[in-house]
């Protein structure tokens, strides 16, 4: 019987995660824990196992071992009515291209049995500006209003904890910016819990309240973005990531 | 189960068939095609050797074509709809959303029946309307006939995308061709006994090989056959089982080797 970090009113309970792929090890021991309201971003270079972290707490992908508690329930037990209070959004996903965004909208709202949909669609759209968009066939959208989408459908459900892989990827500082401020002004108005995958540092240092470094499938560094800054003597977290990304096999990882 | 995301299922493939208009074609496509190909050979077959009895080359041929698409429309039904989403870096999207596999599964069955619908109305219509074929000459025959390939193409939609999630797009090829691979032996155009003998009994364990046996035999106006249908039930509810398990299996498979995730970013 595995135990969990204690502590109070955690979201996301993560103990000894290990996953391989036909004996390649994606995530070798990774335990931590998110509470409720925090942003906690989950940061490595390519290969760190950010992506397979998230596929698991997404349910996507069974863990080799270890165990994974959301809502203080076992994920595998009870991954409908986990999913049921998440939600996600991946600049590496889209929403189907040849329906309207309205219609894309619709079907989302459907799939969590959301209540006053459209008026919740016409709020979210405003509220990310692209409310103009609603009746666009999505495929025609630039990357740019396609994340914003995207980010409408991953808040549709009301989530209390969501998901979000490098959702600034694809947007222009202007829009990457306007985003960030969005994303955090609806975390302090409805308390989500968020976890953020990013390799723009600046998006991470100025959104997460807590940040996970991960190198070879294990946490290195972990912290308040200045904490690690201090932790690694550094002046930046991009120069953290350098590091890491350079000399990770310095910091005593091993797999 | 939850309807309401059954619901949204089928909407999301009712809302791509409507912008699509290469999908909506494909629709009647196929169908029309084989149906004028068939019917003309048929024809000219008829011209050849005329009927001697109530039932001819011709009324097979263009039964079991009609037949032989409802089974395959409902295993395209329940595939395609898989692959749309694939092809469409949708599959994520579903998935990390609370749909139950079963919930899945069943709204790729009702847009394969829809569809079903839709070509065979259609294909029902252009036969009676070119070769005065009336596919509702085989009474209420029909319904259960209708029902046993419709089963029997939801397993078989269920195999094929499960081997589709399993081995990724590489596999889609089988999309379109699992059906074929038991059309030789399912006494699809010809009669059973014109198989090899020790072929037989394994085209008597395919549900689709007593439905065209059935139908020719309601045809040539002999009724049909309580027992055979009888079986095509059994096998029939043996193998959607069976494909049920199998489907499961290689939806953990896929988690487990983190090929939802993968086939989902494609």
């Amino acid at each position: 019987m595995l135990s969990y970090p204690n502590v109070n009113d955690a979201i996301v309970q993560v103990e000894h995660l290990r996953k391989e792929f036909n004996g390649t090890v994606a995530v070798a021991d990774v335990s931590f824990s998110v509470s409720r309201g925090e942003i906690v971003g989950v940061l490595g270079p390519n290969g760190a196992g950010k992506t397979t972290t998230i596929q698991v707490l997404l349910g996507l992908t069974t863990p080799t071992s270890g165990a994974v508690r959301v809502f203080g329930k076992e994920l595998e037990q009870h991954r409908c009515e986990i999913l049921q209070r998440c939600n996600f959004c991946s600049a590496y996903t889209a929403l189907p291209p040849n329906l309207r965004v309205r219609e894309n909208l619709r079907v989302a709202g459907g799939l969590y049995g959301v209540r006053d949909l459209f008026q919740k669609m016409d709020r979210l759209l405003e509220l990310f500006e692209v409310a103009h968009l609603k009746d666009k066939v999505t495929g025609q959208l630039s990357s740019g209003e396609s994340t914003r989408v995207n980010l409408c459908k991953a808040l549709l459900n009301d989530p209390e904890l969501l998901m979000l892989d490098e959702p600034t990827a694809s947007l222009d500082p202007n829009i990457a910016d306007k985003v960030r401020k969005l994303l955090r002004k609806i975390q302090r108005e409805q308390g989500i819990t968020m976890i953020y995958t990013s390799h723009n540092m600046r998006d991470v240092e100025e959104v997460c309240d807590r940040v996970l470094f991960l190198h070879k499938g294990r946490i290195i560094a972990e912290g308040t973005p200045q904490e690690v800054i201090v932790q690694f003597n550094q002046k930046s977290l991009e120069e953290v990531f350098i590091t890491v990304a350079r000399s990770g096999d310095l910091l005593g990882v091993e797999t | 189960m939850s309807w309401h995301r059954i619901q949204a299922l089928i909407l999301r493939y009712t809302y791509l068939y409507a912008r699509s208009v290469p999908r909506v074609t494909e629709i009647f496509f196929w169908p029309l095609m084989d149906l004028l190909v068939w019917g003309y050979v048929t024809l000219y077959l008829q011209r050849l050797a005329p009927p001697s009895g109530p039932a001819n080359a011709f009324m097979f041929l263009l039964g079991a074509m009609i037949f032989w698409d409802i089974l395959y429309r409902a295993q395209q039904g329940v595939t395609l709809s898989f692959l749309e989403d694939v092809w469409s870096r949708n599959l994520l999207n579903v998935f990390v959303a609370p749909v139950r596999v079963g919930e899945f599964v069943l709204a790729t069955y009702i847009v394969g029946l829809f569809r079903i619908f839709v070509t065979v109305g259609v294909l029902a219509a252009l036969a009676y309307a070119l070769y005065s074929f009336n596919l509702f000459s085989l009474g209420m025959s029909l319904l259960p006939f209708f029902a046993n390939l419709l089963l029997m193409g939801w397993a078989l939609g269920m195999v094929t995308t499960a081997l589709i999630m399993r081995w990724g797009q590489a596999a889609e090829a089988l999309a379109w061709g699992v059906p074929f691979l038991i059309q030789p032996i399912a006494a699809v155009f010809y009669p059973l006994d014109v198989l090899p003998r020790w072929i037989q009994p394994i085209a008597l364990g395919i549900p689709a090989t007593h439905v065209f046996e059935g139908m020719r035999q309601v045809l040539r106006g002999e009724g049909v056959s309580p027992t055979s249908l009888m079986s095509a039930f059994v096998l029939n509810a043996v193998y959607l089982v069976a494909a049920a398990l199998f489907f499961r299996y290689m939806f953990d498979v896929a988690r487990r080797k983190g090929l939802l995730a993968k086939l989902g970013t494609q």
